[in-house]
């Protein structure tokens, strides 16, 4: 009998990991995305809302979860890729084009992934552990999270990163959503279409979401 | 009457002594070219044409040359097989060329398939997953009465789909982490959707997925070239069964 690794070890099984990571992040990017979209409704909705999470009760549960989640698909996506680039060889390659060419989304995952874990911890030390102001709503002192956006998105530069960033979440997504269903052994001629088509209409509701959010406060609200 | 027009091209053709040996591009002129060549008897025609200038031939694979047997390895201008889905380098043909193009010839590269000579590589690695599993154990004896055992027309038409995988190696050179999974899933999906095969099934995805990994070949990224580049036609579908196959024998198993 042919000797075998665990799980996780096996190529197979590091495909469900980078799926199921992969599908937990893109989860919590939606929300995230949702849950900001209130900074257009008005500084209070917004304040109030950052406040109700920080003092949730499950807030340490899902910090924790994310980390995990980050760690985990950070630490598998690049042993892969090095993994990957040794099982090509010794010399570049000419890739496949016209006919049998593959999306550029799907060639680069490694670079839009790479951009957008680094942009995760400057996005975490400017806001997470950024300013701390506070203003009082009725009596309760919450911390004045749109004072901070509004400084750090006055300027142009800041604006053009975040942006930037999150273009190259997008094109993550675009591959990465429709490829987690893959992963996880969901292909079939009946339903496949479909689910390319809703990973990349996430894709773009994420990143377009994403990105009219500091436009917004550059443009509108400085 | 043929209707074949003559074309010259230039071609850069790999040439590489031996597996140590670091390979260069050699650059030939070939002059009148049948367009109703095949692309194995262009490189006849070079052949010819080197070794009556006293040089030495360069190296490649074929045998039937009518896309069945997945020996023809050729990666032309960077697509395996050529720029023609389900063609195999044997059955493309030089009508699909213009007249004065140059054209990049290369080995299917990818560390598990060290080069013997040329374009000529080592292929045993795909041998190697299907000694592994990819066979039923105990002997099913005569071909069967055609409707002894019933098997529905859609199993086995996937089941034929799959099985038409020559194991040439072009998804594991199309792909940019050099994995070969889509060969490995055609294998494993062509027998477990037959009676005979399912019996197995556990045991085979569990064995023939640990030999691939131990090939040293790399792991799916689901870019889909190797969808693209298969002369076969073989779909991602049989991926997405091994996996889940994979997954469910790892976790039935009762020994690890
Ligand atoms: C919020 C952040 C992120 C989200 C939502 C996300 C989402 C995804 C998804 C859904 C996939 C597809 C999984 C699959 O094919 O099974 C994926 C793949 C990948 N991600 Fe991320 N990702 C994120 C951050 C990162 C970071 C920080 C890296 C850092 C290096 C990274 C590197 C990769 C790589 C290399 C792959 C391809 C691996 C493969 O398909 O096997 N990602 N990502
Ligand atoms: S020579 Fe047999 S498949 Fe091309």
């Amino acid at each position: 009998m042919t000797s075998r690794s665990g799980f996780f070890s096996s190529s197979v099984g590091k495909k469900y990991l980078m799926g199921v990571t992969g599908a937990g992040l893109s989860l919590f990017v939606l929300a995230h995305m949702l849950g900001n979209m209130l900074l257009f409704v008005s500084p209070e909705a917004y304040n109030l809302y950052g406040h109700t999470l920080i003092h949730s009760k499950f807030i340490y549960f899902f910090e924790a979860g994310l980390i995990v989640l980050f760690l985990l698909h950070i630490i598998y996506g690049v042993t892969l890729t090095l993994q990957n680039r040794a099982a090509r060889g010794y010399r570049t390659y000419l890739t496949t084009s016209g006919d049998k060419a593959v999306t550029f989304s799907s060639k680069t995952m490694i670079w839009t992934g790479t951009i957008v874990g680094v942009f995760t911890i400057i996005h975490l030390l400017n806001f997470k552990f950024g300013a701390y102001y506070e203003i009082v709503y009725d009596g309760v002192t919450v911390r004045d999270l749109q004072r901070l956006m509004l400084e750090l998105f006055m300027s142009p530069w800041y604006v053009a990163w975040y942006v930037f960033a999150m273009l190259t979440m997008l094109f993550h997504l675009w591959h990465g959503v429709q490829s987690a269903f893959q992963s996880l052994g969901f292909r079939h001629p009946r339903y496949t279409p479909g689910i390319i088509k809703f990973g990349a209409v996430f894709a773009w509701i994420v990143g377009l979401g994403f990105m009219s959010q500091p436009l917004y406060v550059y443009f509108f609200l400085n | 009457m043929s209707k074949a027009k003559k074309i010259n091209l230039t071609l850069k053709v790999w040439r590489q002594k031996d597996q140590n040996e670091i390979g260069r591009f050699e650059t030939h002129p070939v002059k009148g070219i049948s367009t109703d060549m095949s692309f194995l008897e262009m490189l006849d025609h070079l052949n010819q044409q080197i070794i009556h200038a006293g040089g030495d031939p360069i190296a490649f694979d074929s045998d039937c040359r009518e896309g069945i047997c997945g020996s023809c390895s050729t990666t032309i201008n960077g697509n395996p097989h050529g720029p023609d889905r389900e063609t195999a380098t044997c059955q493309l043909h030089m009508r699909r060329f213009e007249d004065g193009q140059t054209i990049v010839v290369e080995p299917f590269r990818a560390r598990a398939f060290p080069v013997i000579r040329d374009i000529s590589v080592d292929r045993s690695a795909l041998d190697r997953i299907i000694a592994a599993g990819g066979f039923v154990s105990v002997s099913t004896g005569n071909a069967q009465d055609a409707n002894a055992i019933p098997i529905s027309k859609e199993s086995s038409d996937l089941a034929f789909d799959a099985a038409a995988c020559i194991g040439c190696g072009a998804c594991v050179a199309a792909c940019k982490n050099a994995s070969a999974m889509l060969f490995t899933s055609a294998k494993i999906s062509q027998l477990a959707l037959l009676p005979q095969g399912a019996v197995e099934k556990d045991r085979r995805a569990r064995n023939m997925v640990a030999q691939m990994d131990r090939e040293k070949f790399g792991n799916c990224t689901n870019t889909g070239a190797c969808e693209a580049a298969c002369p076969k036609g073989i779909t991602l579908e049989n991926m997405a069964r091994m996996n889940r196959q994979f997954t469910s024998a790892w976790l039935t198993a009762r020994v690890r």
